[in-house]
């Protein structure tokens, strides 16, 4: 148990944003919502998992929408008192704790100002160790869990709560809601007990993405190496590529921002070429015509001189970037997982191959 | 006639004039004094006695300065004022300036975030709540407070509520009370272009004293028949009234109009310019002859906005930089410098710290002071020392490119003296006669803008109908702002398609700018 103030609030966004591989939204407006609740309220409690009795009820806080609606209608804050007494009225009992599902620049923050204005605890676990674009892409669907009973509430005063048969209604549903609503809404989905959060969630992340973001903040104290090599090795991760951006391809469909972005090599890499591709989040990175990393291994575009993440959303035209690929929480390889999130499940006609096995050896030779 | 142009930068104040043909018929620099308008005078009375030209004569003056910067950097001359923000039920959760230092902070005498607002789509989020709105411009009369910040979320999509409240605010504050609305200022984003239009509410008097100024003392040189302008950030000019209304906008406009200025000196409309000062170097991209602009969040003295700012990156090497050998050999050169106290420290002027200065001396780039002094210096250390300013200057413009080709490099600044005449990256360097003097020179040749941005979706409004219907907005914008309708060009045109909109929802931003009439 220790305690999340407004200094833990910084590097928590700056590591998730990290984190989001490319996705999860802009950490700015999180992080206000995050720390605005926590002015004002007090510090959050963080528990371990292993804190969380096995047959409280604990439920995860999201938004759904758009982060550029998120940008500017932010959260009105009574959402999350509407949120509580909508679950805990439905389940007959009183929530112990929220959560975050994924790891993002805005999702890690909303749990926070959620469990900052209710005074409840937040439980360092969440459903990605990452983030994903679909609503069904958590470890907790590998053990059988279930995003319904869903409920949305948006800053009017106006909720709901549905279950649905498939998970297909239940995104559905759940846009209709949300644009009806003024395109961004509150969340809590996947409302599980302490066992099943403590089998299927990935643990310890909120913790990991304080302890990157203070790393990165700092990257450049490192005495005995490079900023980019003391990047890497906090991280962890796999250097893949370094390049400018010559070119961002973008497309709408679904309601999914796909891209392309194309890199023209730099230091190290001049005269290669790579792109990496996405869907909202970073599906795949290729140099040279040779796949490095795929989906679910984290693909993380970073600045070459400040390090701070790039998301997809703000990738321009002559920016200058480090490829980095960090590897998965491992339950995203077993079959259940890749069949969720492998590269298949996103039209990319390869198998997986972990990232260390791919860039054995260096993400340069062949 | 002629124009008359001037920037006031933390050491010098340069002034310059130029003629009906756009040819620099004189150029000044003097010493920025503290109170900024005697420095000014200085200047524009000994450009004006260089040329000899008659002083009716002159028909546009323009003003870049860094007033504004100084004063939110510094906290200094910053009025108290009301903050309201319209949104409420949303918008709740983070209360205005929630992330400001508190040193700043307290410039808010008075906050509220009241009911209204609009949905992406122009529905209204909640009714504008009247009463409060009433309310709370009651309770800064009574304070006398004289500047309010008002903000409204979506704004803009649709800017009646923040009109409404402003009307309210005139009706009951007084008609001379300063109105700032975040939909005049700001583009998407609450928070950030609520924190600009704090920033300006805060800066009208700052503004008031250096358009009066800057009116006075041309007044007082007998420039009667010049019309006024200020430089803004993005290399445009704004009138003085409007400079009044908007003073955030000339944030940041040094970088701007030196690179401008640079520019038009090469007569070159895409190069990267290095503008080398005593202590820093800027570097900058010229862009179609406009400055790129910077892609990330700028944050002015600690405060997140989201303006329209050059994408200029600073290094530590300039005519100061202290050069030093290391016990290995290594020679290094900065970042500290010996500032304005050049003259004075340097080997060349009878000082005993070796500068960047010197060693271009040493080596036959240029000849300044007594050139005997740095005799001494081995030719070696010398070598190496401009090897480290060739390197730090290469690796930047590297940074810079958009593409490996080569670019052309253009120098400017009173240091560009300690920069070789070849660059790796470079297809040509050029170092134009008086780019001591580009600020001045691209304060004076700045055009006028008009910026528009919108939501679209593209099924009800085609994408080809929906830019041309943009951009003429963008070109009135332009007109509106003094620009003549035959020279306005669309320069900057951007569509960027929006997630989890219905339909084909797209963000179109345009800008156009023309001459000044």
């Amino acid at each position: 148990m220790r305690k999340i103030g407004v200094s833990e609030i910084e590097d928590i966004a700056l590591g998730a944003a990290l984190l989001g591989a490319g996705g999860g939204g802009d950490p700015y407006v999180g992080k206000l919502v995050a720390i605005g609740a926590v002015k004002e309220c007090g510090p959050v409690t963080l528990l371990d998992p292993e804190e969380i009795p096995d047959d409280a009820l604990v439920v995860p806080i999201a938004m759904m929408g758009a982060p550029t609606i998120l940008a500017e209608k932010a959260i009105g804050g009574t959402e999350y008192q509407t949120l509580y007494d909508t679950v805990s009225a439905f389940y007959g009992k009183p929530i112990f704790a929220f959560m975050p599902i994924e790891a993002g620049g805005v999702n890690s923050m909303l749990p926070i100002a959620a469990a900052a204005r209710l005074g409840l605890p937040l439980v360092d676990c969440d459903g990605m160790g990452r983030a994903f674009p679909e609503l069904q892409m958590v470890t907790f669907t590998i053990g059988g869990g279930s995003a319904t009973p869903m409920a949305l509430v948006d800053e009017k005063g106006n909720s709901s709560i549905f279950r649905t048969i498939t998970n297909k209604w239940t995104e559905e549903l759940a846009r209709a809601v949300t644009m009806a609503c003024g395109g961004s809404v509150s969340v809590s989905l996947y409302a599980m007990e302490g066992k099943f959060m403590k089998e299927y969630g990935v643990k310890g992340i909120v913790t990991r993405s304080q302890t990157l973001g203070s790393a990165i903040r700092r990257v450049k104290e490192a005495v005995d190496c490079s900023p980019e090599e003391q990047f890497l090795r906090i991280t962890e991760g796999v250097r893949l590529f370094k390049g400018k951006i010559c070119d961002v391809l973008r497309e709408v469909r679904g309601g999914f921002n796909f891209g392309k972005v194309l890199l023209e090599g730099i230091a190290g890499d001049k005269g290669r070429q790579a792109y990496v591709e996405f869907q909202n989040e970073n599906l795949t990175a290729v140099a040279d015509g040779r796949i490095l990393a795929t989906t679910p291994d984290l693909i993380c575009l970073v600045d070459t001189e400040t390090f701070q993440p790039v998301p997809t959303d703000a990738l321009k035209y002559g920016k200058r970037v480090l490829v980095v690929g960090l590897p998965c929480f491992p339950l995203w390889r077993t079959p259940e997982g890749l069949a969720l999130v492998g590269p298949r499940y996103f039209g990319i006609d390869t198998d997986y191959i972990p990232l260390e096995e791919r860039c054995k050896g260096g993400a340069d030779h062949v | 006639m002629y124009k008359l142009g001037i920037d006031v930068g933390g050491t010098n104040t340069d002034a310059v004039l130029i003629d009906d043909k756009l040819n620099v018929v004189a150029s000044v620099k003097r010493h920025t004094t503290q109170d900024v308008y005697d420095g000014i005078l200085t200047a524009v009375r000994a450009v004006l006695e260089e040329s000899g030209i008659d002083r009716a004569q002159i028909g546009q003056a323009m003003l870049g300065t860094t007033q504004c910067t100084n004063a939110i950097v510094e906290r200094k001359h910053l009025a108290p004022i009301g903050i309201l923000r319209i949104g409420a039920p949303a918008t709740l959760g983070i209360f205005p300036m929630v992330d400001w230092a508190e040193d700043i902070k307290a410039i808010a005498v008075e906050t509220a975030i009241i009911g209204g607002g609009f949905e992406y789509d122009g529905k209204e989020l909640a009714s504008f709540d009247e009463a409060a709105a009433r309310a709370f411009f009651e309770r800064l009369k009574a304070k006398g407070i004289r500047s309010v910040a008002i903000s409204c979320v979506f704004s803009t999509v649709r800017d009646d509520h923040e009109r409404r409240a402003a009307a309210l605010c005139r009706e009951i504050m007084g008609e001379e009370v300063h109105v700032s609305i975040s939909s005049e200022i700001g583009s998407m984003g609450l928070i950030e272009r609520e924190n600009a239009t704090i920033l300006n509410a805060a800066l009208y008097q700052v503004a008031e004293t250096f358009t009066d100024g800057f009116a006075r003392s041309l007044q007082d040189e007998g420039v009667v028949n010049a019309d006024i302008y200020l430089s803004q950030n993005d290399g445009t000019l704004m009138t003085m009234e409007y400079a009044r209304r908007y003073p955030i906008l000339t944030v940041a406009c040094g970088p701007t109009n030196s690179i401008r200025g640079a520019s038009y000196l090469s007569q070159l409309q895409n190069a990267i310019v290095i503008d080398v000062g005593g202590t820093t170097t800027d570097l900058g991209v010229i862009q179609n002859g406009f400055p790129r602009e910077s892609s990330v969040a700028v944050t002015i003295g600690g405060v997140r906005t989201n303006f329209r700012m050059p994408d200029v990156i600073s290094i530590g090497l300039g005519g100061g930089s202290i050069v030093r050998e290391l016990p290995d050999g290594t020679v290094t050169v900065g970042p500290d410098s010996v500032g304005y106290e050049i003259t004075k420290k340097a080997l060349v002027f009878g000082g005993s710290v070796c500068t960047a200065t010197d060693i271009a001396v040493r080596l036959g780039m240029t000849q300044l002071g007594d050139g005997s002094r740095v005799a001494h210096l081995s030719e070696e250390f010398a070598k190496k020392a401009m090897e480290a300013i060739t390197e730090l200057v290469e690796d930047s413009v590297d940074a810079m490119k958009v593409s490996s080709e080569d670019v052309d490099i253009i120098l400017v600044g009173g240091g560009s003296i300690v920069l070789p005449e070849s660059l790796e990256g470079a297809a040509a360097v050029i170092k134009p006669a008086i780019g001591g003097v580009a600020n001045a020179i691209g304060s004076a040749i700045s055009k006028v803008s008009g910026n528009y941005e919108k939501l679209v979706d593209y099924l009800v409004t085609p994408r080809g109908q929906a830019l041309e219907e943009a951009k003429a907005e963008a070109i009135e914008m332009a007109v509106g702002a003094g620009a003549i309708r035959e020279t306005v060009e669309i320069i900057d045109m951007e569509d960027v398609p929006l997630q989890y909109y219905p339909g084909n929802t797209n963000r179109v931003k345009i800008k156009a700018a023309g001459d000044l009439a």
